[in-house]
């Protein structure tokens, strides 16, 4: 499904004329594309934000979650919103263009009716009009933005180097880039980026010394105003992501540091100080109530969507905590009204990137054409067809994976999988073809080998407990903001309220109880252990082989945990 | 990044830099030995460490502060610190209650120190860390938990 604009305009009349109430909806929106994207201008600093665009340079479709679950005070908060629950929250109608924008709801529709998101060529557009009405504004990226993608992969993240320096960003903090090495990473910064993007980091130091690695903040003057800008990397790379990739830096919250270094901005003269973060939404907000004197907090990582900030009080006044979503689907304004030396007043808005709703900038087109072109011809590759939706985004499993869980199994002759809770990844609609890209979409990793291990029936509850705490531990601070490992084969019961050592029961193999003495073959991928490099082959490699002798994908039977103690959660639908 | 002072440490200057702290008195060859309690560091449970630390009784304290990691990076080397305002501190010890062994350091403070140390110990799983400070000659304990994770599956 892919129609230019000319084409798609003319669906759009003859939707309308038809008198769908979906379509005249989008007709409204192409005639008011101008309105959805005029954000009048407001006070004298201005900040556009984008993050966790995965190295997404065309635009994709996005499927957002249905299962977002949120627990203990996190329970029916932002973001642990899903479908109509977040709509009545933020006040969107159903059937909107907002509530494709940031719902799962009536996917499959809504995506053949408004189209593609993000691509960088589109939002390169809306940026430059956003800068054209807001003299001075600054781009910051939250980061993901170098891995996620077949040429990020294979171009050592090159073509997302240049194309945001086209794009004009202007600071980046880190989560992803770090699994390009230290070597690489610091290359890019002090070459590629030298003069034009600061990379901020409070909460990387050197394992010897605890010297810092990156500027933790930069101050920068916006009409008159000195704004600091303070970076926050993903605090648990070296646990989630592999330790060699980074053996001489260290991550972690650090919030002590965080304090002084807010402190630091201040006693410099920032009249205003933004926290670009990559904690994910539930570290920022816990962050935000006990770290005094940041004015907002503008964040990534968890991948919510979140059209408004949420506004937490603490004991140096309040700040506002924003989740810009992923995969290039939105760009996120926030502006601040400042008098005297004090914040008046903001606004905030999180545009949807709709690549019907805003032409292609052609600089940037001509860049990525120019940088996709020596792999077009292994991108393009047709694998098979899919016959359902394919997605991989919820707190437990997605098509997506079930189709690589069923390729591991299958290719590896294992009884059960594992894949890893990712939050990237693209979606496809029914009957569209599965290129490799696809593929590559949502398993480009420089760690991308698979494994098959034989493992005790207690190792795995052992497995799938430490990760689920990862997920579902009542305090923030100790969680990393992926998802569940996505499991094939085994079937299992999931209590999230209960304590870790008891959260995972139940776990089932062919009809019959997992022996805890028993052995299991155990097919996964993304090892993060150095002893496991280059275990088997990438995992790119096993499901394209699977999905070209099966040439079509029917819609498959997603292995999901029974839960407990998770009716009655808006978090889910 | 402090570059120099890599150098100097790569460059295999490591080992005369320890020697010239330890020429000018700052770290003497017996200080590390110094007040060495086998019992203590050979127990295993909490309780028996205490014990063999002669603490018959703790109270927890808010002026003493441990800090680390809420997830270590890696079990092998968790950095961990104690600090506290209370009195007259003459020791400080580090305790992982699931270790093998639960007592990892203890340092000996002599009179007039700010009773501030760091290290780096090992954990084999996720546990509660003890920081005991000896003030005034009573005992005063503060706790924190380190997570260990088998890691992987970030977003």
């Amino acid at each position: 499904m892919s129609m230019n604009r000319r084409e798609f305009l003319q669906v759009m009349a003859v939707a309308a004329a038809g008198g769908m109430s979906l379509h005249s909806e989008l007709a409204l929106a192409e005639k008011g594309a101008a309105k959805l994207y005029d954000l009048p201008k407001f006070g004298n600093v201005s900040l556009l934000h984008i993050t966790d665009c995965h190295a997404q340079l065309l635009p994709i479709y996005f499927r957002e979650p249905n299962v977002n679950l949120g627990f203990g005070d996190q329970f029916g908060k932002v973001p642990h919103l899903v479908g109509d629950n977040l709509l009545k929250h933020f006040g969107f109608k159903p059937n909107s263009i907002e509530a494709h924008a940031y719902t799962y709801l009536n996917f499959e529709n809504a995506a053949q009716t408004y189209g593609k998101v993000g691509g960088f060529a589109h939002l390169a557009t809306l940026v430059k009009r956003m800068k054209a009405t807001r003299p001075g504004a600054l781009l910051l990226d939250g980061g993901d933005t170098w891995q996620g993608s077949g040429t990020a992969l294979w171009t050592n993240a090159q073509d997302m180097v240049d194309a945001c320096k086209a794009l004009g960003v202007n600071i980046m903090t880190l989560h992803w880039e770090s699994t390009v090495g230290e070597t690489r990473l610091k290359e890019i910064e002090e070459k590629d980026f030298a003069g034009q993007i600061d990379i901020v980091a409070q909460n990387v130091k050197t394992t010897d010394f605890g010297d810092a690695v990156f500027k933790p903040f930069v101050m920068k003057n916006m009409n008159g105003v000195p704004v600091a800008i303070i970076g926050q990397a993903f605090p648990y790379t070296p646990i989630a992501n592999p330790r060699w990739q980074v053996p001489n830096w260290s991550y972690g919250i650090q919030e002590e540091n965080m304090q002084k270094t807010v402190d630091e901005a201040r006693a410099a003269g920032a009249q205003v100080v933004v926290l670009l973060s990559h904690n994910g939404m539930d570290v920022d907000l816990k962050m935000a109530s006990r770290v005094k004197g940041i004015d907002a907090i503008l964040g990534g990582h968890t991948h919510d969507g979140m059209p408004a900030p949420v506004v937490v009080k603490n004991a140096g006044g309040q700040t506002l905590v924003t989740n810009a979503g992923s995969n290039g689907k939105y760009l996120g304004v926030l502006d601040f009204d400042v008098k005297n030396g004090k914040i008046a007043d903001f606004r905030y808005k999180l545009l949807p990137v709709f690549a019907n709703l805003l032409p292609a900038d052609k600089d940037m087109q001509t860049l990525i054409d120019k940088a996709r072109a020596p792999y077009l011809s292994k991108l393009n590759e047709k694998l098979a067809i899919s016959e359902g939706t394919l997605y991989r985004r919820g707190n437990f499993n997605g098509t997506f994976d079930q189709v690589i869980l069923d390729a591991l199994m299958k290719v590896k002759d294992a009884e059960i999988a594992f894949s890893p809770g990712f939050r990237w990844g693209t979606s496809l609609l029914p009957g569209q073809p599965i290129l490799m890209e696809h593929v590559l979409d949502q398993t480009a990793i420089t760690y991308p080998w698979t494994t098959v291990t034989n493992m005790s029936g207690e190792m795995i509850k052992t497995v799938l407990e430490d990760i689920c705490d990862n997920l579902f531990n009542p305090d923030p601070y100790y969680q990393q903001g992926g998802d569940m490992v996505r499991v094939g084969g085994l079937q299992w019961t999931c209590d999230p309220t209960a304590k870790m050592g008891n959260r995972i029961q139940n776990m089932m193999l062919k009809g019959k109880l997992i022996d805890p003495a028993k052995t299991y073959k155990v097919a996964g991928w993304a090892p993060v252990s150095e002893e496991a490099k280059n275990a088997g082959e990438p995992i790119w490699d096993v499901v394209a082989k699977y999905l070209r002798d099966i040439k079509t994908v029917k819609p498959v039977n997603l292995n999901l945990p029974t839960l407990k103690g998770a009716a009655n959660n808006p978090g889910i639908a | 990044m402090n570059n120099q002072r890599r150098t100097v440490l790569k460059s295999g200057s490591g080992a005369a830099l320890l020697g010239m702290l330890a020429a000018a008195g700052i770290i003497t060859p017996g200080m590390a030995l110094a007040d060495w309690n086998k019992a203590a560091f050979d127990a295993k449970s909490m309780a028996d460490t205490l014990k063999a630390l002669g603490v018959a009784g703790t109270t927890d304290s808010k002026d003493v502060q441990v800090t680390g990691p809420d997830i270590a990076e890696n079990g092998a080397v968790v950095p961990v610190g104690v600090a506290s305002t209370l009195p007259n501190v003459t020791m400080v010890a580090i305790l992982i209650e699931k270790n093998p062994n639960a007592l990892a350091a203890s340092f000996v403070l002599p009179e007039g120190t700010e009773a501030n140390v760091q290290t780096r110990v090992k954990m084999g799983q996720t546990s509660n860390i003890y920081a005991l400070v000896k003030s005034d000659g009573k005992f005063f304990m503060a706790t924190k938990e380190i997570k260990v994770t088998l890691g992987g599956c970030g977003g």
